[in-house]
């Protein structure tokens, strides 16, 4: 399967060839190239998963991971440490590139509409088709070195896609904060992978023999961990989590998310709702195993904080998901909240060996389900989000309202969407959902009802923003103005294909394909799980009904009015902007980095201004020394010679 | 006598041939009009019309052929250290490396000069141009591969005198003759003592042949004499303080060619005698820790005071003299030691140095040439008007101040390590410091060239194609020589020292 290369290589090419001659190219023309390469890339994605999972299982039942191409790129300490560059693929891989180059498409699609007539639309496709490029490289990189790599030329693509409106203070504000955030937490994640590497003496994420990556038991003696460097693994982990926390905006490095919906929609439906930000899901996935082997020795288990940090982020996006007017905010917290799911669903995988009906390691095939629906529905989502913003110029709800006679297939398919993330039946985040509940009621029952509960305000919330934008008060004056209208035919396509998507996906027999053990999983229903989940989602669709449909809205406002205090404060995100700051430029610049600076400006810098005065002065002081005369030339020369005669003989004698 | 002899000084027979070829050729070519002639040896040059005629291109491809002939291992006799006439003549592969290198810097001279010698006032004195310049070089030769002092001697003064010429090559011109006179006077002063120093040397040891010496000297305060004599007349070729005073007179007033040729090339190759020298009759313990200790003031003076002098100076000629001061001290840095180490970092860096250096007297050359300035203030706001050779320019004043990725980067390194290694830490040091005060300097024409407005710049031109080769080979060398690590490989493996 080595035309997999061609995956990474064709955006590749798009990518310099829109970036080198895009100035020459008409929009048309680049926008065509663009999407044309992408679908051959996802037409790609497609064969290779039909080629995949139709290839016969191994003996014990499960997908061979494949390497069709892998070579040594740089070789330390005589090769044996290497950095390797290839491809593998692996369920979870080959998953994840149908994600990403379904969703890609869809935005290339969606983007000739969103961004026709900007300046700059080469410029776009070009750094979409680099984004897509790395990201396909992320998935499918065949160790944790290679990983990083492209983990970073994400966040470049994201940092110039945020960026894209540069003329705009807010964006460029929201692009810096973005690389500055995620780059942060990936200086850990790269003291983790050297610290692994070091220790491990390997980059690889586990050891293939005959064809799949080796159980757990036996990856100690594969790699041969002595007892010393045993303990040093689980700091690693440790550290590339908060790599993973930080691209996947986990409290409380969440704070660039918000802020990086200043890009153009259909990029923050690309890469902050379906791709990017689920990189960290997909790389504790990835470690899984050794997660799993060696996350938890030494008093530290990284899985349980994996958990708890899951937790905590997802109530916390989900409570300031509540009270925010914007809407593309609205659905960035929201983000937050459905990663942080998927988080808690790895967190509380305790084992992966015996996959059939143990709840202990259904959290895997859960989180990694979510991770596939999600994609789709959150997707679907912002290009709604998208299409109305399009129609009436502006983010805030205040604009909006009643937008249902206007914009009838971008109403219909939002409600589908905001269906699916609720978890109502028989939409696909319904099934991915409940499987996530499940294995949080089996591993504590606290944390299956807490997370019960979040489902239930993820409900709330998302009918709040859906009635707020298609019922609810209607801004006549603005409407009136200029009449809201149905966006054009290649964004509603993009929308149909994916509600299309998000109506069926909870169908698909995914347990077949990933799971735990790599063995066939039959995904069942856990009716008491499911059942109360329904309700509980049900009825907080009825309360968000009951409180938002109407043409005015006493009871919100007396919510409002009754928990003022609570209010602002979830509007402001719990002020966590306004506490970094106050770490940052209170505490960090004004007593670290300002001396920092006062010493180098002046004793450092002073210290060489001296250098140059004093060389300037003393180099004409000796001027006279070059005064033109022949004999006075003759006069040094043997000067020089009796010095030189005197410094000689002192050696010697 | 065996004549056989003879066979041992391939080098030195070529290049007279190639003297002689020319010489002969100036004599019965000039006069008449060549230019049916030039068509037709180079066709595509004199259709393009950029001035390069038969009579200056004929010595490139001569001296061209003749690099390739020596360079090329033709038997393995060839490689093998041999010596001819009882020890008188010596040769190694190092020192048929050493005049390669020699040679390619001539053949960068004679194309920058290609344009300038077919002026007018200077066609009729083209032919010596040539053969001056290639008797200085065969100098140099027997200079290298000398195993005698007076065989040294004599190919030193047939290096020196002819350079006078060189220098004074403008006659008409009052400080091209002045600076001729002051090198001649000042050569002869330092000729004359270093033979004082050669007839010390011979009183206390009885001989002139370098083994015999390098066998039976004993530290006296004879010998040492002789030694410092010794130093101080390499010290003036190669400008070192405090025998340097005669360099920035002679580059001032010489034409900028022979500058460039006086520059690198004699320098060069005394640079390299210099280390020879020491090594083989100056090895033993006393008396290297003798002349460690006289290089290491001699070096912390020249790279000092030469970068003083150098911030102060508005001429670029004389600018370029005292660079080309400090820059002698960095190369000296490799005799160090006298590691085998050492001889290939100094055989390196006059490589690097060489490709840098030329490159800018090109550029100088040419601009002096189409506008008649040189001064620093001329060259400002040069990127305005003639933004290519203001770029290549740069590209060699970075190499020449050790920005990386430049060879003079690398260079500069090596010589360093070498010393270092040797156990000069504090030398080190202090050279490393002055590379900061260089930088400063170098970077005043980078300044000057892209920064400083000008409302009268130097009006753009279209540069001849000899200097644009020269910048060609000039620009090749400075970026891939450092890059390449096979040259310092190559150099290395024929490497000896102590």
């Amino acid at each position: 399967m080595e035309y997999t290369l061609l995956i990474l290589l064709l955006p590749f090419l798009s990518f310099l060839f829109l970036g080198i001659c895009g100035k020459w190219l008409s929009h048309k023309t680049a926008g065509t190239v663009g999407t044309c390469v992408l679908a051959v890339v996802a037409v790609l994605s497609y064969v290779t998963a039909y080629e995949y999972f139709t290839a016969p299982r191994l003996a014990d039942g499960t997908f061979a991971t494949l390497m069709p191409i892998n070579f040594t790129w740089l070789p330390f300490f005589n090769g044996s440490l290497h950095f390797d560059l290839g491809i593998m693929l692996d369920p979870i891989s080959v998953m994840m590139l149908i994600v990403i180059s379904t969703v890609s498409l869809m935005v290339h699609i969606y983007s000739f509409g969103y961004m026709h007539g900007e300046r700059g639309f080469q410029r776009y496709y070009a750094f979409l088709s680099l984004f897509t490029m790395s990201m396909l490289g992320l998935v499918v990189a065949t160790n944790i070195f290679q990983m990083y790599m492209f983990w970073e030329l994400v966040g470049v693509s994201s940092y110039l896609l945020i960026g894209f409106y540069y003329t705009t203070p807010a964006a460029i504000a929201a692009s810096k904060k973005a690389f500055i955030v995620t780059r942060f937490a990936d200086m850990f994640f790269l003291i983790g992978i050297l610290i692994y590497g070091y220790f491990a003496g390997t980059f690889n994420f586990g050891h293939i023999e005959g064809g799949s990556l080796v159980a757990v038991g036996d990856f100690s003696t594969v790699l041969g961990i002595d007892a010393e460097a045993a303990k040093y693994i689980p700091v690693a982990l440790g550290l590339m989590f908060i790599g993973g926390a930080g691209k996947s905006a986990m409290f409380p490095l969440h704070i660039w998310l918000p802020d990086a919906m200043e890009g153009p929609t259909p990029v923050s439906a690309l890469i902050h709702a379906a791709t990017m930000v689920v990189a960290g899901v997909f790389l504790i996935a990835r470690m899984m195993p050794l997660l799993i082997g060696f996350g938890a020795i030494g008093g530290l288990d990284v899985l349980s904080i994996v958990v708890w940090v899951g937790v905590f982020t997802a109530f916390y996006a989900a409570a300031v998901a509540c009270a925010q007017s914007d809407i593309k905010r609205v659905l960035a917290f929201s983000t937050i909240s459905q990663i942080a799911f998927m988080m808690v669903a790895l967190g509380v995988c305790t084992e992966l060996t015996t996959g059939h009906h143990n709840p202990g390691s259904l959290g895997y095939m859960a989180s990694m389900f979510h991770l596939f629906t999600h994609a789709m529905f959150k997707a679907l989502l912002f290009l709604g989000a998208g299409c109305i913003i399009h129609a009436v110029h502006s983010n805030e709800m205040s604009a909006m309202g009643g937008l249902r006679k206007y914009m009838p297939i971008t109403h219909v398919t939002f409600l589908i969407a905001c269906l699916a993330i609720a978890g109502i039946p028989p939409f696909s985040g319904f099934f991915s959902k409940d499987e996530i509940l499940t294995a949080c009621f089996a591993y504590s029952p606290f944390v299956g009802w807490f997370m019960t509960a979040i489902a239930a305000m993820t409900a709330f919330y998302m009918f709040r923003l859906y009635y707020g934008i298609f019922w609810g008060t209607e801004n006549k004056k603005l409407h009136a103005e200029h009449t809201p209208h149905e966006a054009p035919l290649p964004m509603t396509l993009p929308l149909i294909f994916l509600a299309v998507v998000t109506c069926v996906a909870g169908f698909i027999p995914f347990g077949h394909f990933v799971s735990a053990d790599g063995q066939a999983y039959d995904i069942h229903l856990d009716w008491n799980v499911a059942g109360t989940s329904i309700v509980i989602a049900v009825s907080a669709i009825l309360l968000a009904t009951y409180i938002y449909i109407g043409e005015r809205q006493p009871v919100a406002d007396a919510i409002q009015e009754k928990f003022k205090s609570l209010h602002r404060w979830a509007f402001k995100r719990f002020y966590m902007d306004e506490v970094y700051q106050f770490v940052t430029h209170r505490i960090i610049f004004a007593y670290i980095s300002r001396p920092i600076a006062w010493f180098d400006r002046h004793v450092v810098d002073g210290f060489f201004d001296f250098l140059a005065w004093g060389t300037n002065a003393l180099g004409f002081r000796i001027r006279g020394l070059q005064s033109g005369s022949v004999q006075k030339y003759g006069y040094v020369f043997f000067i020089g010679i009796l010095i030189l005669l005197g410094i000689l003989c002192l050696a010697v004698f | 006598m065996d004549y056989s002899q003879f066979l041992c000084m391939t080098e030195e027979l070529s290049l007279l041939s190639v003297i002689v070829i020319l010489f002969l050729a100036d004599l019965f070519v000039c006069g008449k009009e060549e230019r049916g002639l030039a068509c037709a040896a180079d066709g595509t040059c004199a259709v393009s019309g950029c001035g390069c005629h038969f009579r200056t291109v004929f010595p490139v491809l001569l001296m061209l052929v003749h690099t390739v002939i020596n360079l090329v291992p033709w038997c393995s006799a060839c490689a093998a250290p041999a010596e001819a006439f009882g020890g008188m003549y010596q040769h190694t592969a190092m020192m048929t490396i050493m005049k390669s290198v020699l040679n390619v810097g001539v053949i960068v001279v004679f194309l920058m000069a290609a344009k300038w010698l077919n002026a007018p006032e200077n066609r009729i004195k083209m032919g010596e141009f040539h053969t001056i310049t290639l008797f200085t070089v065969l100098g140099m030769y027997f200079m290298i591969s000398s195993g005698h002092f007076i065989m040294f001697f004599i190919g030193l003064e047939l290096a020196s005198i002819p350079m006078t010429a060189l220098i004074a090559y403008d006659k008409k011109r009052m400080e091209s003759a002045e600076a001729g006179a002051k090198f001649i006077l000042l050569a002869l002063f330092s000729s004359g003592l270093l033979l004082y120093g050669i007839s010390l040397i011979y009183g206390a040891c009885g001989t002139l042949y370098f083994d015999a010496i390098g066998r039976t000297i004993q530290p006296n305060l004879l010998s040492i004499l002789g030694l410092v004599l010794f130093i101080s007349g390499m010290g003036f070729k190669i400008s070192l303080v405090p025998f340097h005073l005669w360099t920035a007179d002679t580059y001032e007033g010489a034409p900028t060619v022979v500058t460039g040729f006086l520059s690198v090339i004699s320098k060069g190759s005394a640079a390299f005698v210099l280390f020879t020298v020491l090594v083989k009759v100056f090895g033993s313990e006393a008396f290297m820790g003798a002349w460690s200790e006289g290089f290491f003031w001699i070096i912390i003076a020249s790279i000092t005071i030469a970068n003083l002098f150098a911030i102060r100076q508005k001429n670029l000629k004389r600018f370029m003299a005292f660079s080309a001061i400090s820059q002698a001290g960095y190369l000296v840095l490799g005799i160090m030691g006298g590691t085998s180490q050492g001889m290939t970092a100094l055989v390196f860096y006059l490589l690097v140095y060489m490709a840098a250096n030329l490159g800018a007297f090109a550029v100088l050359h040419v601009v002096e040439q189409n506008s008649g300035k040189i001064g620093m203030d001329d060259y400002d706001g040069l990127y305005q008007t003639n933004p290519k050779l203001a770029f290549l320019m740069t590209l060699c004043l970075f190499s020449l101040a050790g920005i990386p990725p430049f060879a003079g980067f690398f260079s500069k390194f090596f010589v360093f390590m070498a010393a270092f290694k040797a156990g000069f830490h504090l030398l080190v040091f202090i050279a490393l410091v002055n590379t900061v005060i260089s930088l400063y300097y170098y970077l005043m024409i980078v300044k000057a060239m892209y920064i400083k407005p000008n409302d009268n710049p130097i009006a753009t031109f279209k540069s001849d194609c000899g200097t644009r080769a020269a910048l060609a080979i000039c620009t090749a060398g400075v970026i891939l020589l450092g890059l390449v690590s096979c040259v310092y490989n190559y150099i290395d493996s024929f490497a000896y020292g102590l």
